[in-house]
């Protein structure tokens, strides 16, 4: 017996009875269609959180002076002058896992245009800064390596600032603002990035270069902070093991000693919300894996009836001689060529539900590969597996019996 | 002398029914010849079914012997019953067993899905012929639903036909139809069995016997008559002799 005659015999079958073949379709059509877009929900939302995440900058790394002793007295990180330029250069030099690294020092004051003033403080960074920060510039340009080197009255300013110190809607680029007396050119706007998860505002921001703060508003010559960015999230670890390593071998600590800084990344934070959405797609998951199950039930209970019902074409068949292996064969295939147009149906639908979901809702979806494919794998195995116990109880029919059977 | 098709000797089937054994064949024995048509007849209970099931390779003897075209159908085993049937046996049932909603063309083809030895387009010539050889040439495309009682038997003939077996085996084949479609049957069947084509019919209707060339009766299990029958009627004249129907 060969196969084609076999596939051929199953699609006759299947042909007479177009209506039952395509509402036992139906169940695996949903099922599949469900997982499908289930899956790309899920997979939707985490990537819209991840990016969310790695918009606040979830490869970051901030470097900050540890809380040391000074004479015996504890003193606040601020105080402490322990992190150099040195250090900033040699981790800049050294640490293969950095894509971008920028000095941080900052002063806090009254910010003044005509007749506005504004409480806000001023971080003195260099041209990496934005970058690491997922800041753009919106209006005009950031300060240059140029005007870094000659410690440049210069400033970009958030959109905070431009609301409050512009009310009359002037164009700011060009502007002269000042800080504390000290009187800066404003030559560039930065995009708004509203609030962040702590409720901080993030366009109340005005950066300068960082040597204009240091010799002209703070008089210090070491710096505050260091803000990175590690290439990837995934090696923020390593990243992190490398600026410690450099760090205590700059700052001469014994193994015994404690670090005297503090490399902080938001690794955690993105984590848990990596995990929550995990969690949320899991759940779908098996929400579209029940109704796949429900479907392959459907195929099993439809199959049955139809041996059943057609006891005595299978006595027919038999007499004329299909072997029961021939029936079981005709039975499984009629099964699995359900389960798999069915499949083929139920990815279409599955695939278009998603884009409607997008389009309609505009909810974050992404079609994984791997998820059609585990579908189609799962709707054909639901069909073998779900199609066995009628196809075998078919073959096992005596045919003697079953052309008696009315 | 012509070849010998069926042999069986000393057949014997019981069936175990709860403590009780029933004796459905009690020990026969016949031969058939190539191009023998034999009615076999008896009442129900009989044992005739039981018969035409050890004939049709459907079931075992529980003693005895029977030979098939020179095969022992006793020492087969499922499949390898299955394979005879396919071979060398064509069935017409009472009820026709056509495939509902299947063309005529496609019920024929059905024995010859199961050999692989046909290919494709053999399959459908074949299938071709045999439908012309049961006078239905101009209906291959009729679905089994269209078509009239009458033209469903032939169709199944047709599919008896078909794998060129040496015996056809008919059940009571004019049972679901009324008399001068039963007769257009018999016509058919003398013209197959005029062809040379082997023919054992198995009915209760005794007026049958008079079209075969032998009759073999049965009553509990045993025969009580196989006789020759010298002077074959005509189902043909028969035929013309009903009265015409109004419809």
């Amino acid at each position: 017996m060969n196969i084609g005659n076999l596939i051929k015999i199953s699609l006759r079958a299947l042909a007479n009875n177009k209506m039952r073949a395509f509402l036992t379709m139906l169940g695996i059509i949903i099922g599949v269609a469900s997982v499908i877009t289930m899956l790309a929900i899920g997979q939707g939302s985490k990537i819209s959180i991840q990016s969310q995440i790695s918009e606040m900058g979830s490869n970051m790394l901030m470097i900050q002076p540890g809380a040391g002793m000074m004479g015996g007295v504890r003193q606040s990180a601020s105080n402490m002058q322990s992190l150099k330029m040195e250090d900033y250069n040699s981790i800049r030099d050294n640490v293969s896992y950095i894509s971008q690294i920028s000095p941080s020092v900052s002063s806090s004051g009254q910010f003044i245009f005509g007749a506005n003033n504004y409480p806000a403080s001023i971080s003195g960074v260099n041209t990496e800064y934005p970058d690491i920060r997922k800041l753009t510039i919106n209006e005009g340009n950031m300060f240059t390596d140029q005007q870094i080197k000659s410690a440049a009255k210069v400033c970009v300013i958030g959109q905070t600032i431009i609301t409050n110190l512009f009310t009359n809607g002037e164009d700011p680029i060009g502007k002269i603002i000042r800080f504390n007396k000290i009187p800066f050119t404003v030559i560039g706007t930065l995009n708004a990035k509203g609030y962040n998860s702590m409720g901080m505002d993030q366009d109340n921001i005005v950066l300068a270069p960082y040597t204009t703060i240091q010799k002209r508003i703070l008089a210090i010559t070491y710096i505050q902070g260091i803000f990175a960015s590690a290439t990837t999230e995934g090696v923020t670890d390593k990243a992190t093991d490398q600026i410690s390593t450099i760090l205590r071998t700059n700052h001469k600590l014994k193994a015994t000693d404690d670090d005297d800084f503090n490399i902080r990344s938001q690794e955690e934070l993105s984590s848990m919300l990596t995990s929550t959405s995990d969690m949320m797609t899991i759940l779908l998951a098996c929400i579209a894996g029940i109704s796949l199950l429900v479907g392959g039930i459907g195929i099993m209970n439809i199959m049955y009836v139809s041996v059943k019902e057609r006891t005595r074409e299978i006595g027919l068949r038999m007499s004329i001689g299909a072997k029961g292996k021939d029936i079981l064969a005709q039975f499984l295939i009629e099964a699995i060529l359900i389960s798999f147009t069915g499949g083929i149906i139920g990815v279409i639908f599955g695939v278009g539900a998603s884009i409607i979901v997008n389009v309609a809702l505009s909810w974050p979806v992404s079609v994984l590969p791997y998820s059609v494919l585990l579908s189609f794998l799962v709707c054909t195995v639901t069909g073998v597996f779900f199609g066995w116990y009628p196809a075998k109880t078919a073959s096992e029919l005596d045919p003697i019996e079953a052309l008696r059977y009315e | 002398m012509s070849k010998i098709i069926i042999d069986i000797k000393d057949l014997k089937r019981n069936f175990i029914v709860g403590e009780e054994t029933v004796h459905a064949l009690r020990g026969i024995s016949f031969s058939i010849k190539e191009g023998e048509f034999v009615t076999i007849m008896g009442a129900s209970g009989s044992g005739k079914s039981t018969l035409l099931n050890q004939l049709g390779c459907l079931d075992t003897p529980s003693s005895g012997e029977y030979l098939l075209d020179g095969h022992s159908v006793g020492d087969m085993d499922k499949n390898e019953r299955s394979t005879i049937r396919n071979r060398k046996i064509g069935f017409v049932f009472q009820s026709y067993n056509l495939l509902p909603k299947t063309t005529a063309l496609e019920n024929v083809e059905l024995p010859l899905l199961y050999n692989p030895s046909y290919s494709m387009k053999e399959r459908k010539e074949k299938s071709q012929a045999a439908l012309e050889a049961v006078g239905l040439g101009d209906r291959l495309y009729h679905k089994s639903n269209q078509m009239s009682g009458g033209q469903m038997q032939r169709v199944a003939i047709a599919r008896a036909l078909v794998n060129d077996p040496v015996l056809i085996l008919a059940d009571e084949a004019t049972g679901n139809l009324d008399s001068r479609t039963a007769y257009e049957i018999i016509v058919l069947l003398q013209e197959l069995y005029k062809k040379g084509r082997t023919i054992i019919f198995v009915t209760h209707n005794p007026d049958l016997a008079a079209f075969s060339s032998r009759n073999i009766v049965l009553r509990d299990g045993k025969i009580i008559k196989d006789s020759l029958n010298e002077k074959i009627e005509s189902a043909k004249v028969a035929l013309e002799k009903l009265p015409k129907q109004e419809d």
